[in-house]
């Protein structure tokens, strides 16, 4: 184990991404994460690294599809208003079949919205960033602790599987300060970049990067290797985390920060001797479809608790089959719920207040 | 810590997440249990959240003047001072101003002949288990970093090491060796340790002992 330090979760994502070898990072400011760029402007010139401040979140998104081209790890890192300006750019680094990694730390919406911590971006994130037939790997930290372990294992799948991988967090998050162990990571066997646009040097045919196709045949077949990659990831790298879901009966489905403040209501309703649950999903694509399943068969209702107007409500219907009745609660606009407003509604699904 | 600021009003500075909003706020709560009259400004032009205002009901009830940004912790991203800040120089009570970190020490700058005037402590609050200024060496380009921006002078430093909930006295203590050798480098003078209440087996008496500030999400 390292030392520990005690760090904003917006330094997490810039030291984690340091320690996970990237060197390159181009962003614009926006608040809930502009500490992020703040860091890496003192932290990467160091390390003989670029932090680069854009003209805009378009031109960000753009340089790291140049760099990550190149073969470099590259990110950029913004927050809801901002994600939604680099959505083309994503779409083109999904059809060049390149590997980065993006941060959205969000905040209220739509429109400009606010600055408050929300979650109203679940969709746009684990459905279509930008347009074509695409995924991306999502992840959701819940921890400053998660976020310096989630940003290796980004870049590392980023790599493996030659997809963008999101870290989707929260102002929240974002902003409180917690303590942080940058040691504690898992090594992965990563592959060789073969396709880089890097200098051949006069030893191997060009590599072209590429999101144009002439011939639709050859599209599809593009489009169908990628879909093929879409199913090992769905397969191997599920991520989830469960709280006392052996015995519950009502088992809250949430992420991120409002996995946290669910966890507390979760004991409040134990120490009122209700059997609630957490299951806390940490991919969000791929989404942990079969572990819900299964879960489904256990408890008797599912409550979904999120800071947006009920987004992956949805996603827990249809792994579960809706063999369960599927509730919400949530708080938006950037208005954080309370483990005691979570609570009620667990005491209201018990059939009231104990 | 209270009997060694001598001056009416106490600058609370320092690098980011250095805790400057938890020794504020509870130096404050101090002094007013102490039976001063108190006002707490929040002067901070960074940080969107986790800011003095969460705790103004609870100061308030202790007769404690808040003064804050009209839109603290609403969505307007612009950093405002309010015109009562004023209050801090015509007044008479014991003021406290909560600065940003780092760079936020420019909004200082504004009012430093007044603060010079009034007469003020600044104080510099450290964390060792914060990165960027983890080293003796890094600390003191912190410091005069925050004098060059705010062109005021600091005249205390205070240890506020702590890592959240895992603080034990060793990570207390680290931050004081280190808060000692920046006196010793920079001739400000150590006022000792601000510690979270419950800290057990500290060495040295705490100058400050303290609440969590902290708005608690969970």
């Amino acid at each position: 184990m390292g030392e520990k330090m005690l760090m904003k979760g917006n330094e997490v994502i810039g030291e984690a991404a340091i320690r996970s070898g990237c060197r390159y990072f181009f962003g614009y400011p926006i608040t809930p994460q502009t500490e992020l760029s703040e860091y890496l402007a003192k932290k990467m010139p160091k390390v003989g690294g670029l932090c680069l401040q854009a003209e805009s979140e378009v031109s960000a998104i753009n340089m790291v599809l140049g760099c990550t081209a190149s073969g470099e790890r590259a990110f950029t890192s913004s927050s809801s208003p901002g994600i939604s300006l680099k959505s083309e750019g994503v779409s083109y680094i999904i059809g060049s079949d390149l590997p980065c990694v993006i941060v959205n730390v969000q905040r209220g919406g739509p429109g400009l919205g606010g600055i408050q911590p929300a979650q109203s971006d679940y969709l746009q994130a684990t459905k279509a960033l930008g347009h074509g037939d695409q995924h991306f790997i999502v992840l959701a930290p819940a921890y400053v602790q998660e976020i310096a372990t989630l940003m290796s294992e980004a870049f590392d799948l980023a790599d493996i599987y030659r997809t963008p991988v999101m870290l989707l967090a929260d102002g929240a998050l974002g902003q409180m300060m917690e303590p942080v162990d940058f040691e504690a990571k898992k090594q992965r066997e990563l592959p060789e970049k073969t396709w880089a646009s890097c200098g051949h040097g006069n030893k191997r045919a060009h590599n072209i990067v590429n999101s144009l196709y002439i011939d639709p045949e050859v599209l599809e077949k593009t489009v169908l290797a990628r879909y093929e990659r879409y199913k090992q990831i769905e397969e191997n790298e599920v991520q989830y985390d469960e709280y006392m879901t052996e015995d519950a009966e009502i088992c809250i489905v949430a992420y991120g920060i409002t996995a946290r403040i669910a966890k507390t209501a979760v004991k409040a309703a134990r120490e009122k001797g209700i059997k609630a649950g957490l299951f806390r999903p940490i991919t969000l694509w791929p989404y942990p479809k079969k572990e819900l399943a299964t879960l489904a068969d256990k408890v008797s209702k599912f409550l979904v608790v999120e800071m947006n107007m009920g987004q992956m409500v949805d996603d827990v219907k249809v792994a579960t089959d809706c063999r369960r009745p599927v509730e919400f609660f949530g708080r938006t606009g950037g208005v954080i719920p309370t483990p005691n407003e979570i609570l009620a509604k667990i005491e209201e699904m018990n059939g009231g207040a104990n | 810590m209270i009997e060694k600021l001598k001056k009416r009003i106490t600058i609370i500075c320092g690098h980011y997440g250095a805790g400057k909003t938890n020794v504020a706020v509870n130096l404050a709560k101090a002094a007013a249990d102490s039976g001063r009259k108190v006002a707490i400004a929040d002067l901070d032009v960074v940080n969107p959240y986790f800011r003095t205002a969460d705790n103004a009901a609870e100061l308030r009830e202790k007769g404690i003047r808040c003064i804050v940004p009209e839109f603290a912790n609403t969505n307007v991203d612009i950093p405002s001072i309010p015109a009562e800040f004023l209050a801090v120089f015509d007044g008479d009570a014991y003021s406290v101003v909560d600065v940003g970190g780092d760079d936020g020490a420019i909004a200082l700058s504004v009012y430093k002949d007044r603060f010079e005037h009034s007469g003020y402590d600044m104080l510099y609050v450290y964390n060792a288990c914060r990165p960027l200024t983890a080293t003796v060496e890094e600390a003191i380009e912190s410091l005069r970093a925050i004098e060059d921006m705010s062109r005021l002078k600091f005249t205390g430093i205070v240890n506020n090491t702590n890592l959240g909930g895992e603080t034990t006295a060793a990570t207390v203590e680290k931050g004081s060796a280190v808060c000692k050798a920046l006196s010793a480098a920079t001739g400000v003078p150590y006022l000792g340790s601000a510690v979270f209440k419950g800290i057990k087996g500290l060495a040295e008496q705490p100058a400050l002992l303290m609440d969590n500030a902290t708005k608690q999400l969970f």
